[in-house]
This record gives structure tokens, C-alpha cells and sequence, in this order.
């Protein structure tokens, strides 16, 4: 497989692309997230087609219009959000859309089993294919996904972000499966932002930034500092400068907390745990294991089914939203589109959405001092160096992810809370302003702020946080503090057992 | 050179197209263009549709240079009506909101106005601004249900107020045969204390029906604006309306601002049904149908953008509309036609999201050409 040129307008999401794979290499994709690393291997993939530019495989030229086409031309995708039927079973799965049938017909689920058992055998991916997608761990459906991929016989995997929903344990185990299938003569694209993985299996890595190739190196011959520069485009620093904490006293104090998702499924079980001043108390956990609805159940979102939580010395478990925010409890959240801004709504009037019924923002007569509320904006805006066309009067939606995120972190920091909430704060960020986000809850700390947060990159839980608390299935499996726990045990917290059981 | 400035045609084009207001005007360019054609088609002159619709607009009879203000009086007093109802529809739909009962918070008003303008006492200004008043209050309630059901229950906006609407009709209905000198369509006549008229207007408008619903009209528009792009309870309502769920996360009692708004835009309905009642008629009516100015004010507030000076623009249009109808049937010109132009700039309205597509069509264009230039 040779010479890929693409061209993707629209937002000139690749840009002259090219893009070359060796037989039974594995080529690291890299770039930031919008690099455009994704929609180049959907144009592969025939997701989605492209403008210009052609395809060629062992030379010969192909046009891929649909991923039909891509299946029959050996390539497979493993997708970042798995694509699985819950309640069928490994087998079913694997080959849905290529049912074997028998001669009268009829679906022949004996003879897949017995196919897809050679596949576990040949590249040692364990899992039983009778085993239904809802029992299986994350893990485990992954390779559901690679086997699919395997079954319909592809040669040229492309892995998006595969690492994204795994513990570091997990992680390892892909990586070995990765070499394994190289070995077995596959040729693999890995898209990744994560500069480990890239140094631990990839031979050869393609640099993309804003839909243009940078540069394509020999791994072995660069260092991830190396990789991480031609990234970004500039110098990046990987280690935050951090102050010994000075912890105070406790200002949130969660007591045997129950909460349960909308559905009415328990997600939080009996949850106690205290975040002091001057501290950053990390969440670690893997996606779905209750951290979503303990951030509800403290923000009001949802209601707690029974524990307390106490907030300097006030019970604030049943009060509404509004009253825990005049109690004092700032919220970065998860998901900054649905719960975090009013996209239709300029920066002004977003920076102001929790105080504007407040003197001075509400004058007389319940007007508003729209002039004063630009003004804070603006104030905001240069202090936090958000990037607006229109500058106040930008609206939000038309912000990009950093700058968003910005709008919101200058928001909560600018109520001076007594305690910050933070959920996933640099998800989706260019590595700008996921530095930029972390100096700033750095900053928050350092004045004394009491910070709970919880994040998904155990890299940033282990820069940033002074105690660890790892959630498996609803419950604190372990709270240590920094440096008295390894990233190799938190996995191990994160997937359920003890630190005592692991060694 | 040329090419930028071609480029820049584009975008100016593109930009233009964003904004609603001139999406709208756009959109009622068209359907009138349509509207014409179909005259044509069916073999009357255009040219006399129009000259209707002037004569509306001006009261100027181009064809025998006659002048006639009542016109202008009475295309204003239709348009009363319009536009507060697309206030109500408009109101509700910036909080995200679909107020499909305007008809019924109309009819609503409609009755209390005429019960009170009945049975009230009879004293100069006191008794037509009371009859008003509870329109108003009335309208809001039967908005308000909608909004509690919907905040605390959770009942679905558009199933409530299209039930509501029932109700209010037969309820009406029974109310108003009870009234004094009730007929199968009518009651007796009111007393001139209940009545919106206003001498001035009449005399410089040639005796038309305008009256001072008008003032009324002015003021509601008014209202909506301040509470709306003004006030901390319009803020919150916007938020609401545009992401419940952050409104929601950032404090915003969205359950009060549901229920308010659904009261306010009653309110709005409410009145119309008040001027309505007591401003054109002289005695109380027993509707056997819906007059179908709440429904209309869907359209209304659709095309003025659910904006306080769109919908006023768009309300004076439908009026002008509904006025220029019996000009229209004796110049040969089927009255339907403005029904027929009234639904397609609707539909055109609704197609908005398709001229996005072709924005983005255009924008892609530019981009791809960007691209091989380079």
C-alpha cells in the first residue's frame, strides 16, 4: 500500500495529505485532537469521501465509496466508541452483517463459533466467544471489535484512539495484541494523541497539525518530547511546576452518598470522602464507574438518595441548584456544550449565568446592567486570554473547544467558590490550553481553593492532584496520596481489587 | 482581483443570508412572487391583487384616484389581533416552547371579556379596562395550566394546549348562552361603557373600527421587548429556551421559568381575544368555530422571528392581508389567494434549514477553490 493524497474541505480538514503504509508496519497517526487525523482514515475508510486526492493500494489504484468497499479491499476499522449489539453474544457479534448460513439457509452459529475460536487461538486474544457483549469488560469488547475487523479478514487495521476507554493494565495488553498482529503479517494504523503508546509500539509515526502533514519520523530515532514539539509546533513542557500542598481545613465533607443514574440504577455506593483547602483530590476511574452521577448528586443535578453532603459546615443535600452555588460550590462540567454553556448566547451573557439576578448585574426593577456585565467579560477575557472574533460579544458556540473551556474556568474562578468541582477539564483540548487549564486549577490551589476533580487521563490525575481516589463500580476502592501509589496499582484499583491484593 | 471580489460577494451574500430578518423579508418576497404567478395562471390580472393590497396599505384607489382613510383604520384593527397573538406564539417559543393554544387563551379572553362587558357595572372607562384586564388574567391562567403541567408533570406542551383549546370552545359556548339576550350566535348588546371605541380615532379614520386596542397592541409589544431583552426573568427565559440543560446546571429555576412564560404568552392571547371582543363588535358572540387568530399567530411569530419588531412587522402583514381580501373579490381576484400566500411563506419559512445547506454548499465551494489555488 502506497502514496495516499488527500484533500477534505469543508473546514480543510486535510490538507494535500499524503500518507504512505508499509506492508506489516505499524504507523503511528499523531496529531492534536481537529488535527484531522480521524477524518483521513474515515476517507480510508470510505466514512466519508474526499474531494480530491487518490487512493492506491499495492499500487493500484482504488475508489472507496463506502466501508463495503473497504471491507472487500482487506481494511478494517476499529472504532473508538465500540459498535456492539449488548445483548448478543461475542460470536453474534463478530459476525453480524456476515452471517454464515448452512445449506438450507439457515443461520449457523456452531460453525462461526468455531471460526472465530481459531481467530482467539491464532492472535491470543481471550475472550469467550459465547460470552454475551453485556458481561465482558471494556477490555475484552475491544478485542470483540479486533476480531470483527479479523473476521472479515482485513490486512490493514486502523485502530482510532483505541486507549481511550482502557485501564493502563488493559492498555498493555492491547499493546501486546498489537504486535501480535504484526507479527501475524497485519498492517496497522494506530491514531493516537497518547506519545507513549506510540513509543512503545509503532515503527514509524505521521505527525499531522491543522489537516497538514508535518513530517514522518522513524520512532526510534526521536524522543517523546521530540514528537510532542513537532505536535504542537512549539516547545511543550510535560511537568508541572507544583508547590508543596498546604492543606487546611475540610470543606467538603460527602457522607455515604447513594445516587443513582435516571434510569433509577444505583451508579454511587455508599461514597464518603473530604477535599481540604489547598488541596486537588483526584477521581481517578474508567469512563461509567459512577463519576458522572456523584458530580449530579453534588452539583443538584440529581437527586441524592440518601448520605449527606456538607459544604463548610452546611447541609446542602437537598438544596436546589442555585442555593449550593450562593453556598459556594464552583462546577467545571463534563460535558462544557450541554451543562456548561449556552452556545446561542454571547460570552457576556455566559459569564454571567450564575450571579445575573444579583445586585450589581440586577439593578431595579429587575433590570439588567448589560453594560457591567461586558465589562466583566472583558475583564475575564484578557485575564484568561480567550481567543473571541467579537470579543464579549462573541457567542459561546462559535468559540473554539479551548476557548470555551476558558469562558467557563474564568466563570466558576471569578464566583471565588469555597469548593471547585472539576470534571473532565481538558477533554477534547489542543495541548495549549490543557496546559493553560491545568496552570489554572494549579493557580486555585495554590490560593487556598479546595478542588475535587475527576478525569479519565490518569496522567493528568497523577500531575496534578495531591491525594488519589480511585472509583470502581460506585465505591472508593483507595484514597493515597501522591506518590505513595503507582499509576500501575491505581489501574489495578481501577478495574475493582484492593492495593493490598495486588501484591 | 476579480475572484476577491467575487469571494467577498459570497460571503457577503452568506452573511446576509444569516441574519433572519432578512431571511424573512426574503421569504415573503417569495411567496408573494409565487401568489402572483398563480393569479396569472388562473387568468385574472396580478396587477389587481396588488393594487388591493395597496389600497389596503394607503387607502388610495389607484383606479379611480379615490382616497379613503378608513382603510388604513381597519387594516391596523385587524392587525391588533395578529400581533398579539404571534407576541403569545413567540414569547413562548423563545423559552422553547410551542404554544399551539393562543386559540384557545384567545377564546378565553374573548369570553370573560364579553361576560364582564355584560354583567359588570356599567362605569365610563372603568368597566371596558376591567373587562381588559380580566382577558388578561384569564389568558394568563389558561396559559399558566399549560406551563404548570408541563414544568412539574412534564406533560407535553403542544397535547395540553391543543386540549385546551377544545375546552375553551365549548366552555365558552356555555358560558355565553347564559349571558343576557343570547341567540344561537349572539347576546345582547353591550353597554357603550364596555366598549374600546375611540372618537378620535373614528373621526380621523372615516368612522372604521379602529379603536384603542391599538394602544394596547403598542404597549404589549413594548412589554414583550423590556421583559424579554431587558429584565433578569427574560434573561433567565432565554437561557431556558435556547439550553434548558445549562440554564438548568447554572441555577436558572427552569420550572419557574416555564410556567411564567407560558402565563405571559396566555396573557398575550388573552388580550387579543379582550380587544377583539369589546373593539369589533358591538354585541357579545357565541362562536360555533375558532376565529383562528391564534393559529395564525403561529405563522406570525414565525415570521417576525419571535422577535418584538418582527412579529409587529409580520402581524401589520397578515392584517394588511386579511383587509385587502374584499378588496380583492371585487376587482375578480379569489380571496383565497392570501391564505394561499399567507402558507407559503410559512412553508418557506420552514425551509430556512435548507437555505443553511445551501450556506454551507457555498462556503465548501469556496473553501475547495481556496484549496486549489494553492
Amino acid at each position: 500500500m502506497q502514496g495516499i493524497t488527500k484533500t477534505f474541505p469543508g473546514v480543510v480538514a486535510n490538507d494535500n495529505v499524503t500518507l504512505k503504509v508499509k506492508e506489516g508496519e505499524i504507523l503511528a497517526l499523531l496529531g492534536e485532537n481537529g488535527a484531522g487525523k480521524s477524518t483521513l482514515m474515515s476517507i480510508l475508510f470510505g466514512a466519508y469521501s474526499a474531494d480530491s486526492g487518490t487512493i492506491r493500494i499495492h499500487g493500484k489504484e482504488v475508489e472507496i465509496k463506502n466501508p463495503n468497499i473497504a471491507t472487500e479491499l482487506k481494511i478494517g476499522m476499529v472504532h473508538q466508541h465500540f459498535q456492539l449489539v449488548q445483548n448478543y453474544s461475542v460470536t453474534e457479534n463478530i459476525v453480524l452483517g456476515r452471517e454464515p448460513v448452512n445449506k438450507w439457509k439457515v443461520l449457523d452459529i456452531p460453525s462461526a463459533e468455531k471460526r472465530v475460536s481459531q481467530l482467539i487461538e491464532q492472535y491470543g486474544l481471550r475472550v469467550d466467544p459465547k460470552a454475551l457483549i453485556e458481561d465482558i469488560t471494556v477490555g475484552m469488547q475491544q478485542r470483540v471489535e479486533i476480531l470483527k475487523v479479523l473476521y472479515r479478514n482485513a490486512n490493514i487495521i486502523i485502530f482510532d484512539e483505541p486507549t481511550a476507554v482502557l485501564t493502563p493494565q488493559e492498555i498493555d495488553e492491547l499493546m501486546e495484541i498489537i504486535r501480535r498482529l504484526k507479527t501475524e503479517g497485519k498492517t496497522i494504523v494506530l491514531i493516537t494523541h497518547k506519545l507513549k503508546e506510540i513509543k512503545a509500539v509503532a515503527d514509524r509515526c505521521t505527525v499531522l497539525r491543522r489537516g497538514k502533514v508535518v513530517d514522518t519520523v522513524d520512532v526510534a530515532s526521536v524522543t517523546e518530547q521530540q514528537l510532542a514539539e513537532m505536535m504542537v509546533g512549539r516547545s511543550v513542557k510535560f511537568e508541572l511546576d507544583k508547590s508543596p500542598c498546604k492543606i487546611g481545613t475540610a470543606v467538603l465533607r460527602v457522607q455515604n452518598v447513594f445516587i443513582n443514574d435516571i434510569q433509577g440504577n444505583p451508579k454511587v455506593h455508599d461514597l464518603s470522602f473530604e477535599v481540604h483547602e489547598g488541596e486537588i483530590l483526584g477521581i481517578a476511574g474508567v469512563d461509567g464507574n459512577g463519576q458522572s452521577e456523584l458530580f449530579y448528586g453534588l452539583t443538584g443535578l440529581c437527586p441524592v438518595v440518601s448520605g449527606k453532603i456538607i459544604l463548610s459546615g452546611v447541609d446542602i443535600t437537598n438544596m436546589s441548584i442555585r442555593e449550593r452555588i450562593e453556598q459556594g460550590l464552583g462546577h467545571v462540567p463534563e460535558d462544557r456544550q450541554k451543562h456548561g454553556l449556552v452556545s446561542d448566547f454571547s460570552i457576556s451573557e455566559n459569564c454571567a449565568i450564575k450571579n445575573y439576578y444579583l445586585p450589581p448585574l440586577t439593578k431595579r426593577f429587575g433590570l439588567l446592567d448589560f453594560p457591567l456585565m461586558k465589562k466583566n467579560a472583558q475583564t475575564l477575557i484578557k485575564q484568561f486570554d480567550i481567543r473571541a472574533g467579537e470579543g464579549a460579544d462573541t457567542p459561546a458556540g462559535s468559540l473554539s473547544g479551548g476557548n470555551q473551556q476558558k469562558v467557563i474556568v474564568a466563570r466558576e474562578i471569578s464566583l471565588s467558590p469555597k469548593v471547585l468541582l472539576v470534571a473532565q477539564p481538558t477533554r477534547g483540548l489542543d495541548v495549549g490550553a490543557i496546559e493553560y487549564i491545568r496552570k489554572r486549577i494549579l493557580d486555585e490551589r495554590e490560593k487556598g481553593r479546595a478542588i475535587l476533580l475527576v478525569s479519565f487521563e490518569l496522567d493528568e490525575i497523577m500531575n496534578l492532584c495531591d491525594r488519589i481516589a480511585t472509583i470502581s463500580k460506585g465505591s472508593i476502592v483507595g484514597t493515597y496520596k501522591q506518590g505513595e501509589v503507582t499509576e500501575r496499582e491505581i489501574g489495578l484499583m481501577m478495574a475493582g481489587s484492593k492495593k493490598g491484593d495486588a501484591q | 482581483m476579480s475572484r476577491n471580489k467575487q469571494n467577498r460577494l459570497v460571503s457577503g451574500g452568506s452573511r446576509l443570508l444569516e441574519s433572519d430578518a432578512v431571511v424573512s423579508v426574503l421569504v415573503v418576497i417569495l411567496g408573494f412572487l409565487v401568489g402572483t404567478l398563480l393569479v396569472a395562471l388562473v387568468g385574472r390580472k396580478p396587477s389587481n391583487m396588488y393594487k388591493a393590497i395597496f389600497q389596503a396599505f394607503s387607502g388610495y384607489n389607484i383606479d379611480n384616484g379615490k382616497m379613503n382613510v378608513r382603510y388604513i383604520g381597519e387594516t391596523l384593527n385587524y392587525s391588533v389581533p395578529y400581533i398579539l397573538c404571534g407576541l403569545s406564539m413567540g414569547f413562548a417559543e423563545r423559552v422553547g416552547l410551542f404554544n399551539i393554544g393562543g386559540e384557545g387563551q384567545y377564546i378565553m379572553g374573548m369570553t370573560v371579556a364579553q361576560v364582564f362587558a355584560l354583567l359588570g357595572p356599567q362605569i365610563p372607562v372603568f368597566q371596558w379596562v376591567a373587562c381588559i384586564v380580566l382577558a388578561i388574567v384569564v389568558g394568563a391562567i389558561w396559559g399558566g395550566i399549560v406551563g404548570v403541567l408541563k414544568a412539574k408533570y412534564e406533560v407535553s406542551e403542544v397535547v395540553s394546549t391543543i386540549m385546551l383549546n377544545y375546552i375553551s370552545l365549548y366552555l365558552s359556548r356555555i358560558i355565553c348562552f347564559q349571558l343576557p339576550g343570547a341567540t344561537t350566535y349572539k347576546t345582547a348588546n353591550f353597554p357603550p361603557t364596555a366598549s374600546l371605541s375611540n372618537s378620535f380615532f373614528q373621526r380621523i379614520t372615516n368612522d372604521s373600527t379602529l379603536n384603542n386596542g391599538l394602544f394596547m397592541m403598542v404597549l404589549a409589544v413594548l412589554v414583550f421587548w423590556f421583559v424579554m431583552e431587558k429584565t433578569r426573568l427574560g434573561y433567565g427565559m432565554r437561557a431556558t429556551g435556547f439550553n434548558k440543560e445549562a440554564a438548568r446546571a447554572s441555577g436558572i429555576p427552569v420550572v419557574k421559568s416555564i410556567t411564567i412564560s407560558m402565563a405571559i404568552s396566555g396573557a398575550f392571547a388573552g388580550l387579543a381575544g379582550g380587544i377583539v371582543a369589546l373593539g369589533s363588535f358591538k354585541y357579545g358572540r357565541i362562536i360555533s368555530g375558532m376565529d383562528n387568530y391564534g393559529f395564525d399567530g403561529i405563522a406570525v411569530a414565525l415570521v417576525g422571528n419571535c422577535t418584538a419588531g418582527g412579529t409587529m412587522i409580520a402581524g401589520f402583514l397578515f392584517g394588511l392581508l386579511k383587509n385587502a381580501q374584499a378588496l380583492m373579490q371585487s376587482k375578480q381576484i379569489p380571496k383565497e389567494i392570501t391564505y394561499i400566500i399567507q402558507g407559503l411563506i410559512v412553508v418557506f419559512i420552514a425551509l430556512r434549514s435548507g437555505l443553511k445547506l445551501y450556506q454551507e454548499w457555498l462556503e465548501k465551494k469556496r473553501l475547495q477553490k481556496e484549496v486549489a489555488i494553492k
